[in-house]
């Protein structure tokens, strides 16, 4: 499968669930858009009215470090996110995105290249391979491991849910 | 080859003779924790197809961070839980008001080492302060693990850090933490266990290895432990807790690194907005004035903390303008506490004391910052907005003797000068 999106450079590491979406939303909102309009809105406020479906975000390490919510990753792919590109992910929000059939991947030299180009590349389109495990920005070209096993299986299935589904059924 | 302390935890509980790091197993918990948000695991378990949980004597329930409801919203979801309870014949289910659930869990002898505890909540590392494996997962997991009874994990590698010598007086688990957390880094530790061992962690009690437990999240990893020894064998017996099977490590067990941390060098810290690795002693802090005191929480509300910080007020009051709010663990911990005369002895000291919950800890309600203010804090996390305002506010973490001392001064001051 291949996809194409826009970037979004976020130049930081350790950004974590709580400014990605704020604790005082976790008990109040369910509702998807509402959910959506709320995307990293303590890292950088104008995120969630910018963001386009299909946008990709490529960020330093640590990403999602914090707290367990789940919300943390669903906010993103409401709001329209892809792919996530980090240099590293914390493990929580690893799993969380391989739940919620989002795609988390790990590559700190795509990440160090779009940071250290922002200027230029910010808003530019990558391309992802993710068979293959490619992932080409701006003029050069990045690999990163598939994903494999037990979490590609949960990823096919659509995610946990349905992957659970399906177990129960059995 | 031996084996490391994660390692003979999850062969255990996933029924195999031996596994390494790297390895996939499926682990079946020992119980499963979860505290509001069953509102909405409850919700996807529906959506997966889940009729009947797969054991109601492994789930625990513990309602603690929004407690009692602010609103009509967050009430709900309490009833949403209580119905689903009794639906489900739930057994161990704990009314708002108990406690944290990270207290509660281990108080009601839900905890036994060499056992795996899953939960949906980041903290959820506390529970290696009893020898067993406290390991973090998401809502949708959970509600996966409501049906299925188990769930996949990848074996991590190991971090041995061997807490020796001795802390200077005044200098306790929190300070050690935070330091340790300076000096590895929030995500250090990312996808490992962490063992603390030595003399440092044999001579802390139980509160403190939760404290460092609890914050061994904070460096990004996957379970913090301490093995069970003398001093764990005499709480769980005071919790009733009696026939378990404890698991060590193995002498020649294979860790990805050692670390060895002197606590003779270690002074009170303090770990600065907004990051909870940016430590430094409390001694080379700027001038930082604060507005509000939080003492409590599941990394500090416990007896031993509020004793601390007791000693520290030594009956003045604190100073004007400043909050002191008191969220104790739970509501043991806050009848001992009353009955040692220490609630007494807060309020007298000018201190707020809330129903034992969670708290202004995560910004959800009660004790929000306003735009401008600044928290002196025992909780865990000091990033931007934790505390339910992002405008130019800041959380600093540090030991419940660090926070009732800069309650006293209104800045933040070492507890020992």
């Amino acid at each position: 499968m291949k996809l194409k999106g826009r970037m979004w450079i976020l130049n930081d590491d350790d950004i974590n669930t709580d400014v990605i979406y704020p604790g005082k939303y976790t008990y109040e909102l369910f509702d998807e858009r509402e959910m959506a309009s709320h995307a990293l809105e303590d890292y950088d406020p104008s995120f969630a009215e910018q963001v386009e479906d299909g946008d990709i975000i490529i960020a330093g390490g640590n990403f999602g470090c914090g707290s367990s919510r789940e919300q943390a990753v669903k906010t993103l792919k409401y709001a329209g996110v892809k792919a996530i590109i980090a240099a590293s992910f914390a493990r929580i929000y690893y799993r969380n995105a391989i739940n919620q059939a989002l795609y988390a991947i790990e590559c700190p030299e795509a990440s160090q290249y779009a940071r250290d180009h922002r200027e230029k590349l910010e808003k530019s389109e990558a391309t992802l391979d993710l068979e293959k495990g490619t992932v080409m920005i701006g003029e050069k070209e990045f690999s990163f491991s598939p994903l494999s096993g037990k979490a590609q299986e949960i990823f096919d299935a659509g995610g946990l849910v349905p992957y659970t589904r399906k177990k129960l059924e059995k | 080859m031996g084996s490391t302390m994660i390692e003979k935890i999850l062969a255990r509980s996933s029924g195999s003779d031996s596994v390494s790091a790297g390895d996939i197993v499926f682990a079946r918990p020992h119980r499963i924790l979860s505290h509001d948000n069953s509102a909405a695991i409850l919700g996807i378990f529906e959506k997966l197809g889940g009729k009947k949980v797969w054991a109601s004597d492994r789930i625990f329930i513990a309602l603690d961070h929004a407690v009692p409801p602010p609103d009509e919203k967050k009430a709900k979801n309490h009833t949403m839980i209580r119905e689903f309870v009794a639906r489900q014949g739930i057994r161990h289910f704990y009314e708002g008001g108990t406690g944290i659930c990270h207290q509660v869990l281990p108080e009601y002898g839900h905890v036994k080492p060499g056992v795996v505890i899953f939960g949906s909540d980041s903290h959820t590392t506390t529970h290696g302060a009893f020898g067993a494996a406290g390991i973090p997962i998401g809502r949708t997991e959970t509600a996966s693990v409501w049906a299925l009874g188990e769930t996949w994990l990848k074996v991590p590698e190991s971090f041995r850090i061997e807490l020796s010598g001795e802390a200077p007086r005044g200098v306790v688990a929190k300070d050690i933490i935070l330091y340790i957390i300076g000096k590895v880094s929030a995500d250090g530790a990312t996808y490992k266990a962490v063992e603390f061992h030595g003399a440092g962690v044999e001579n802390m009690d139980i509160s403190g290895r939760m404290t460092i437990c609890n914050m061994a999240a904070e460096m990004g990893a996957k379970a913090g432990m301490v093995p069970f020894d003398k001093v764990t064998e005499e709480w769980l017996s005071g919790a009733g807790v009696k026939e378990y099977d404890p698991l060590y490590p193995d002498d020649d067990a294979l860790y990805e690194k050692k670390m060895e941390i002197d606590l003779a060098g270690i002074t009170p810290q303090v770990a600065r907005p907004h990051k909870v690795d940016n430590v430094v002693p409390v001694s080379e802090l700027e001038e930082t004035v604060i507005d509000v005191a939080l003492l409590g929480t599941c990394t500090n509300g416990r007896l031993e903390d509020l004793r601390q910080a007791v000693e520290i007020l030594d009956g003045r009051r604190i100073k004007s303008g400043v909050r002191l709010l008191v969220y104790p663990a739970s509501r043991k911990e806050m009848q001992q506490a009353d009955k040692e005369g220490l609630i007494g002895k807060l309020l007298q000291s000018g201190a707020q004391i809330a129903v034992p919950a969670c708290g202004p800890c995560l910004g959800a309600y009660g004790g929000v910052l306003a735009p401008g203010e600044n928290c002196i804090s025992t909780a865990n996390r000091n990033f931007k907005g934790r505390m339910g305002c992002r405008e130019d506010t800041g959380v600093y973490l540090a030991s419940p003797a660090t926070v009732a001392a800069s309650a006293l001064e209104g800045r933040i001051v070492s507890p020992y000068i």
